[in-house]
Parts: structure tokens; sequence; C-alpha cells
């Protein structure tokens, strides 16, 4: 296993699998975030829930997984520009492969510049403001429209980024075959469309319905 | 039917004298090719009229020009191995294209498969990948019986397609990664699949990747664009297989 980690099949199993792992974190964030549609107190409840110690316990490793995610991405991508010294003139790569499957570094940089922000904003708020009710806090901060659309967009961006993500996780750990690869493209675009959709229904809801 | 005559084409051709060399683009006019000319007897018409011209012809690789060989490269208008799908740059024709075209030509772009001189770039990367691993170990004999292993027929017919593959580099070289993972994958799969092979398959695995993370290709992303451009169209499945062949061969270590 020594040289595993450095292998470059080793570093894309990192990523697959901290990608697999931050797929779960979303489950789990976009169901508590639903329950904004069913009432303020389903909310509320969710959230208290989500503060007890040993949910508490899993932060660190969910923020370990964000920067593993993060720092290998960066390294094989930086190690890819360097594998191609003088570009193509010309590249139709439109015609052999996805949008989103090129530019999974760039999607998943914005969704990063998201998380920063969400960070600064709610998720701050959430650990360290006096907020008497979460469910209050959360419609008015995005019924203002700059952040509503900023969300909506980040959500969109994280359904691309998905639509690749999840099945290649599995290709990279060997879960995949003829068969398989197309059942987990279709599965991929429906976690893909339901974080998409899910994220910036929300969002929606609250800038339509909120004043 | 006479074939249709193409009266004029713009070539935008890469040269490099050498190696060391610093390329450059050079445009050319070639006239009257006929669209059932081959996209290399095309290059072919160039070089005679260059040699009339007192020109140094453009040196580009050829062997079979039937589609088996895998010398042939080229990445000709944006794709490796041209527009056409499933086939080698010998088995593609004019009449893909229209009078009065531009087309770009350009050697495989890869740090791995350096420009040695116009559109000929080295690909002996893919030689010392196959050295680390790509074969199996046989103690001379008698030959065995055809039958005297018995192999599933999915599996012969898997690892056949996998067998497909020519070498070309064109996975390396449409690959936004520069990653030989399709070729790599091609040849560990083919003999994992089957009995002789199996019997090496953690050693070659691990052998074949080392080899072609120290050659300096790059990390696959499963864009499956290598896939689309293979001339024999090799399916990424082949690499699913490689990345349990490796993880398996890792996790024993």
């Amino acid at each position: 296993m020594s040289n595993f980690l450095t292998s470059s099949i080793g570093k894309k199993v990192i990523m697959s699998l901290s990608g697999l792992f931050l797929i779960l974190f979303l489950c789990v964030h976009l169901s508590v975030n639903l329950l904004l549609l069913v009432s303020e107190e389903a909310f509320n409840a969710g959230c208290d829930f989500m503060a007890l110690p040993f949910i508490k316990v899993i932060e660190p490793v969910l923020a370990l997984g964000f920067i593993v995610h993060i720092i290998w991405a960066s390294v094989l991508t930086i190690q890819n520009q360097k594998a191609r010294p003088a570009k193509y003139a010309k590249r139709c790569q439109s015609q052999n492969c996805t949008w989103a499957s090129r530019n999974m570094y760039i999607l998943g940089a914005l969704v990063l510049a998201f998380l920063a922000l969400h960070i600064a904003t709610v998720w701050y708020q959430f650990k360290f403001g006096e907020i008497t009710s979460h469910y209050e806090f959360v419609s008015s901060f995005l019924k203002q429209p700059c952040f509503g659309v900023i969300y909506i967009i980040a959500a969109i961006l994280l359904g691309l980024h998905i639509t690749h993500g999840f099945w290649s996780a599995f290709q990279t750990i060997g879960f995949s075959n003829d068969i398989w690869r197309k059942r987990l493209e279709c599965i991929a675009y429906f976690f893909a469309f339901v974080f998409a959709a899910g994220f910036s229904i929300i969002p929606l809801y609250f800038m339509i319905f909120g004043n | 039917m006479a074939d249709k005559i193409l009266k004029e084409l713009t070539l935008k051709i890469w040269r490099q004298k050498d190696a060391k060399s610093q390329g450059g683009f050079k445009t050319y006019k070639v006239h009257n090719i006929s669209t059932g000319t081959s996209f290399l007897e095309m290059l072919d018409i160039l070089n005679e009229q260059l040699v009339e011209q007192n020109e140094e012809p453009v040196a580009f690789d050829h062997d079979c020009r039937e589609g088996i060989c895998g010398t042939c490269s080229l990445f000709v208008d944006g794709r490796a191995h041209g527009p056409d799908d499933d086939v080698t740059t010998c088995q593609l024709h004019m009449r893909r294209f229209e009078d009065g075209a531009t087309i770009t030509i350009e050697p495989w772009r890869c740090g791995a498969f350096p420009v040695i001189k116009d559109l000929i770039v080295d690909r002996k990367a893919y030689d010392k990948i196959l050295q680390a691993g790509g074969y199996v170990s046989v103690n001379t004999g008698g030959v065995p019986d055809a039958n005297a292993i018995p192999i599933a027929n999915d599996k012969a017919e898997e690892a056949m397609d996998a067998a497909a593959c020519i070498g070309c580099g064109a996975c390396a070289a449409t690959c936004k990664n520069s990653s030989a993972m399709l070729f790599v994958a091609a040849k560990v799969s083919q003999l994992a699949l089957l009995p002789q092979g199996k019997i090496e398959a953690a050693r070659r695995a691990k052998a074949m990747v080392a080899k072609m993370d120290e050659l300096g290709f790059g990390n696959c992303t499963n864009t499956g664009a290598c896939e689309m451009e293979c001339p024999k169209s090799i399916s990424i499945s082949h690499i699913a297989r490689l990345n349990r062949e490796f993880l398996k061969a890792k996790l024993k270590d």
C-alpha cells in the first residue's frame, strides 16, 4: 500500500470516496432544508436535531471531507495541466464528452466560492449568532433576491458537478461496466436534478411567498 | 458514379524541423482532390507538390493504410483521427470535407509523446508501458491444445474487444488530461480476462500503472472522450476493470 496514495488511481480513489461522502452529506442537508417547506416547527426541530452532540462530532469529519476533495482535485488538475505542455490550436471537445465532465474543477471552484459565502453568512449565524428561530432567520435571509439568486445558481452548478461526479466516482472505484455505466449515469442525473431542484426551490419559495 | 472533385482545399499544417526546434503552422493549398482520395493520399499529393517546388515534404506517420497497424496519427480539425468516428486517419476520406474548406492538421499533443518532426510524434512511451507488464510470461514447451483451457464465450469476446487496441495513442492525444488510461486498461483488461493472463494480473496492473504515472501521462477524469475517439471503440468499462484490478492488487500488498 506504500505508494497507493501517490499513484494516479490512488489519488482518484480519494477524490471518489470523499466525493461520495459529500453526496451523502448533501442528502442529509437537503432533507433538513426541505423541512422549511413543511412548517416552521418542523424546520426548527430539524435544526435542533442537527445540533445534538452525536451529530456535531461528524462536523470535523465533514470539513476534512471537503478539504481532502479540494486539495486532491487541485493536485490532480495541476498534474493534468502539466501533462500537455503544448496545446492544440483547434479542438472540438464538445463532440466527444460533456461540458460538465470537462469543467469539473471550475464547477467545483464555483461551488466552493458559494460554500465560503454560505459559511460566512448562514452557517456562522447558526453556529455563533443569537438566533431565536432558525426558520425566521433563513426565510428573511433567502427572501433577499441577491442571496436567493446566488443560492439558485449555486444549486444548478452543484447539480452539473454531480451529473459527472456521481457516476465517475463509481467508475474510479471499479464499480462499473457497460450495463452499470448507463444505470449509474441515470442515477447521477437523478441526484443532480434532486439537488439542483431541491436546493433552488427553497430560495424560490421564500422569494415568491416570503413577503 | 464518378467521385466529386474538391477544387481547392487550404491546409494548415504543423511544421517542425526536429524535436528541439520550435514549430509553427504553415498554410498550403491543394487543388482538384477527388472525394475518393484518402486523407493520407491527399497529403501524398501535397508532398509531391512540395517536392516539385523543392520544398521539404510534410513528415507524417503511416504504414498499413487499412486501419490495423496503429501507425497513423494526426489531429485533424480538432479531433484525433479526424471527424469520422471509429476510423484511423488512414481510413478517413476526403468525401468528409467540403470544397474550399480549411483543414487544420496537428500532431498528437501530449507531454509523453514529444514531436520528432512535423506531424510525427514519438510514441515509445506506450512501448515502455507494455514492457512494464503488458505480456504473459510463457515458459517454452509444446504448444497446448486449443481447447485445453476452457474460456467462457463472453470473457473471450470481451478480451477480444480489448485486444482490438492498436496503440495509436488517440486516447491520450484526445484526453483533456493526456491520460493513457484507455490504452493501459485495454492491455490489462485483455489479459486479466483470460486464464493465461490472470496469473500475473496483480503484478501487471501495478507495474503498468506505475510506468504510466512515471512517464508523465495525466490522471483520468472519466470524461469518456478517449472511447469516442478510439478508432477501435474500446469501451471505458475496461478502465473500470483496470481500477478494480489495481485496487485488488494494492489491497493484497
